[in-house]
């Protein structure tokens, strides 16, 4: 810890700290640009200027330089840093005037006009008018993408995008070229960043240099109504911030926490708002003469209350889709159950994964932060760049900072990181286990190892393998102990973990997604109920009855009998358990388009139709109901509980290990749920990533 | 005193003072004018009916920065923007005004960095039905084209002021 006055304010600092940092602890506000809490230091807008009495006699980059820089008085006084004398003033004053000699005044025009840092700097910190006569420079925009666009012109040489795609992305696709007056933000090639999280660029650049190309000139900051949500694109739940005006979403931001996603968000994640005004479902349609038709909600219910009549209960069934929220596969569970059924399943096909099993053998037990914690990572049958590209650049910090080894198993996919590659199967999963790897000795060696486990190698055939061999490994390699538990199932579905902790899988005689098929297959079931399960092969069904509730017109929509449109996640508050097990509750932004209604309502009114009126008119004694069965939902972002000894109960190695590859379930990023599949920008984002199209020269 | 009040009485000398005084607004020029054929003068700063402008190469003015939206104090205005076809530039995809909800503060145009919504000159603009009153971007625009010499005039007078 170091003394040091700050103002003629003494305060105790850690003697890492920055200037700036020690004078953001004593309260003093420092302007600046470049200087960024998750980014390398760069020290080149020279806007956090500081005096230190004692020091040089010229104003000091307080981002740069250390408390432990500045010495002591001679007779061991704190060192002092001012904030607020004229000198201060007349060198941010300086600094602005030179920000702004190229900077053009086109605010009215600018994105980012009302929430810049630069117009709100220059208000603070700035003087009232210009010396500069001279022309103003001018840059040639550039191309970046489909999804950020470029105004080079406005660029004030900070460097926060190129630091940003380096260090956290992982891409050496932006560089500053040229210097002085010729420095330029760049490509080099003009070619499409290749990141799936270069839309935090944006947010990042503190002027309108960068800004989002789908949302250009929609909307200006002040008209948006802002709602702190709940992302659904992938299981890490990133916290966001949905934008509206009126009845529609203009934009998602991110929102920082620091346990879940730092303050990035995936480009999914952000661009993903056009696609819930497009393709939506509106209105209830009944299928009548082999065609879809637009109907009512009566006829509907009353269509669904005949069709359940007739059927065995046995041969009722229901699949929950990734993003379905809790309470809507709580109350779809009490209605099935109340109608006789006990087919209901929320896992993919084939999956391995038991709740009866214990929660800690399907979550990220040590937490998103926990990677950070590990001191060796072994990744099975995941991509997470694609499955959970936040959580990505989380391992890539750790990789970078904590120079953490990291060893994948599975598809030999460029995930921004170096890792020792294993094997492709499950042999090389057995291998490991065995000890016959060079990684084991790092596993071993290992205090706090990390085995994530991805959703796609807990399906399929091998599944049970890959999951009793994961335990095994993590259980031999001391990944279980009371104070670390690093078993880490890594999902894919932001539903998923919240359908697992309600126990929306099939009770016992029920059947589970693989068997519904089959059966459904087999014309032996007679009703099944899919709450915005898009992603199961839906082929399976045609004999069957199929009702879909859900929000967008998509595979299920198609397959259906009967459609009754919900909301998306935006426009319902409900309950979502990210891969990690943390509970979290999105909020309403707008409300849904035509006849949409959420969707425990919907299920709550058809249950009046089949006669198994569920237990409650709103969503408060729903979630009354729900916390009585599930308590730990009722916290939000509560502590999560872990168990290691039910993982280390997985460990059970059969003698055979069945052979197969290990395959991440997500081939394409970008279009992997039904609001990604609704949107062009999504589209555009796939079919560039694909290579389908040659970028277009602008 | 007495004597006074029987001489005006007498002389009629209020009788004469009148007439006199009506002979005298008789001879004098007419204040009233033959209204909608007539007009009295209008201040360049007077705020009437709103106009878009446009630029004398036929490009319109308004870059939908939405200030004027954001400042009016009986939110009258009503923008949606958007990048244009052909060239990709900031423009209004709708630009409404209801004139029923405006207060002729001039608030918009103070607001306005390029001078394009500005209240015209007109005062006349009286419809049969509320409907008529609200103001869409063709409508603007046209007022626009119909005053451009008077509004230009007017915001020359006036700038020497601003």
């Amino acid at each position: 810890m170091a003394n040091i006055k700050v103002d003629g304010n003494e305060i105790e600092v850690p003697d890492h700290y920055t200037l700036m940092q020690a004078c953001e602890e004593a309260g003093a506000e420092i302007p600046r640009f470049c200087y960024h809490e998750r980014l390398s230091v760069a020290g080149n807008c020279r806007m956090c200027l500081v005096e230190v009495k004692g020091g040089p006699p010229k104003p000091a980059a307080s981002c740069a330089m250390s408390v432990r820089d500045l010495r002591p008085g001679p007779n061991g006084e704190a060192p002092e840093v001012f904030t607020n004398t004229p000198m201060v003033k007349k060198a941010r004053e300086g600094v602005m005037e030179f920000l702004l000699i190229n900077h053009p005044l086109d605010c009215p025009i600018c994105d980012q006009g009302g929430e810049c840092d630069l117009q709100d700097q220059a208000m603070a910190y700035g003087m009232d008018s210009s010396r500069y006569q001279e022309n103003k420079r001018a840059v040639e925009d550039k191309y970046i993408g489909p999804l950020v666009k470029t105004i080079m012109t406005r660029c004030i040489h900070c460097t926060r995008c190129v630091r940003f795609t380096t260090e956290v992305a992982g891409i050496s696709e932006l560089g500053l070229i040229g210097r002085g007056e010729d420095a330029e933000i760049t490509t080099y090639l003009e070619q499409a960043m290749t990141s799936e999280l270069q839309g935090n660029v944006i947010d990042l650049c503190p002027v309108g240099a960068l800004t989002s190309k789908p949302y250009a000139f929609q909307a200006r900051p002040w008209e948006l109504n802002k709602t702190e949500s709940v992302d659904v694109m992938d299981a890490v739940g990133s916290n966001i911030r949905v934008d509206s005006r009126g009845r529609e979403v203009m934009r998602v931001m991110p929102r920082v926490n620091e346990a879940i996603n730092e303050e990035w968000i995936s480009d999914k994640t952000r661009f993903i708002w056009d696609g819930l005004k497009s393709q939506r479902l509106d209105k209830v349609y009944v299928k009548k003469n082999r065609k879809l038709q637009a109907s009512d909600w009566n006829d509907a219910f009353a269509t669904i209350a005949r069709a359940v009549k007739k059927a065995d209960p046995a041969k009722i069934g229901a699949l929950a889709g990734d993003l379905a929220g809790a309470e809507e596969m709580y109350a779809l569970k009490a209605l099935l159950s109340a109608v006789g059924s006990k087919s209901f399943d929320c896992r993919p096909v084939g999956s391995a994964i038991e709740p009866s099993k214990g929660r800690a053998s399907y979550i990220m037990n040590a937490g998103i932060t926990g990677i950070e914690e590990a001191d060796a990572i072994l990744i099975v049958g995941s991509d997470p760049r694609k499955e959970a590209s936040v959580l990505n650049a989380r391992i890539r910090k750790a990789w970078r900072q904590n120079g953490t080894p990291i060893a994948v198993i599975g598809e030999n996919a460029d995930l921004k990181y170096d890792y020792a590659y294993l094997g492709t199967g499950t042999e090389a999963l057995a291998a490991l286990a065995a000890g016959d790897d060079k990684f084991a000795k790092v596993l071993s060696k290992a205090k706090r190892p990390m085995i994530i486990v991805g959703e796609g190698a807990l399906s399929g055939t091998t599944a049970k393998d890959v999951l009793a061999l994961s335990a095994q490994i993590a259980s031999d390699n001391g990944a279980l102990s009371d104070d670390w538990n690093g078993f880490a199932v890594l999902h894919n579905a932001a539903g998923r973990v919240g359908g697992l902790d309600v126990g929306f899988v099939p009770e016992r005689g029920g059947m589970d997604a693989a068997k519904m098929q089959a059966a459904g297959k087999k014309g032996e079931l007679d009703v099944v109920f899919l709450l915005g399960a898009d992603n199961y092969d839906l082929s399976a069904f045609e004999n069957s009855f199929v009702v879909y509730i859900g929000s967008h017109g998509d595979r299920g929509a198609h397959a259906a009998d009967v459609i009754l449109p919900g909301s998306a996640y935006t426009e319902k508050s409900v309950t979502y358990v990210n891969t990690a097990g943390t509970v979290q509750r999105t909020n309403r932004a707008v409300f849904g388009p035509g006849e949409a209604k959420e969707d425990w309502a919907i299920l709550r009114a058809l249950s009046a139709h089949l006669g198994a009126t569920l237990p409650f008119d709103n969503l408060n004694q729903l979630r009354a109901a729900m916390f009585a069965e599930v308590p730990h939902l009722a916290v939000v972002e509560g502590p999560v509980e872990t168990k290691a000894a039910d993982v280390a109960k997985l460990a059970k190695v059969p003698a055979k290990i069945k052979a197969g590859a290990l395959v991440s379930p997500i081939d394409d990023f970008y279009l992997t749920n039904p609001i990604a599949r609704a949107s062009k920008v999504m589209a555009e984002c796939s079919q560039l990533a694909l290579g389908q199209v040659k970028e277009a020269a602008e | 005193m007495r004597a006074i009040q029987f001489l005006n009485s007498l002389l009629l000398r209020e009788f004469v003072s009148t007439f006199f005084l009506a002979m005298r607004y008789f001879f004098k020029p007419k204040p009233t004018i033959n209204y909608p054929f007539e007009k009295g003068p209008v201040s360049p700063r007077f705020r009437g009916e709103h106009a878009l402008r446009r630029y004398p190469n036929g490009e319109e003015r308004c870059i939908a920065c939405k200030l004027c939206e954001a400042i009016c104090p009986a939110q009258a205005i009503t923008i949606e923007a958007g990048p244009r076809q052909n060239d990709g530039t900031r423009r209004t995809v709708r630009y409404d005004i209801d004139m029923v909800k405006c207060i002729y503060c001039g608030f918009c145009q103070e607001a306005c960095p390029v001078d394009a919504i500005v209240e015209g000159p007109n005062f006349e603009f009286a419809t049969e039905t509320r409907e008529e009153l609200y103001f869409d971007k063709e409508k603007l625009l046209e007022n626009g084209d119909r005053w451009e010499r008077e509004i230009a005039a007017n915001l020359a007078a006036d700038a020497p002021y601003r």
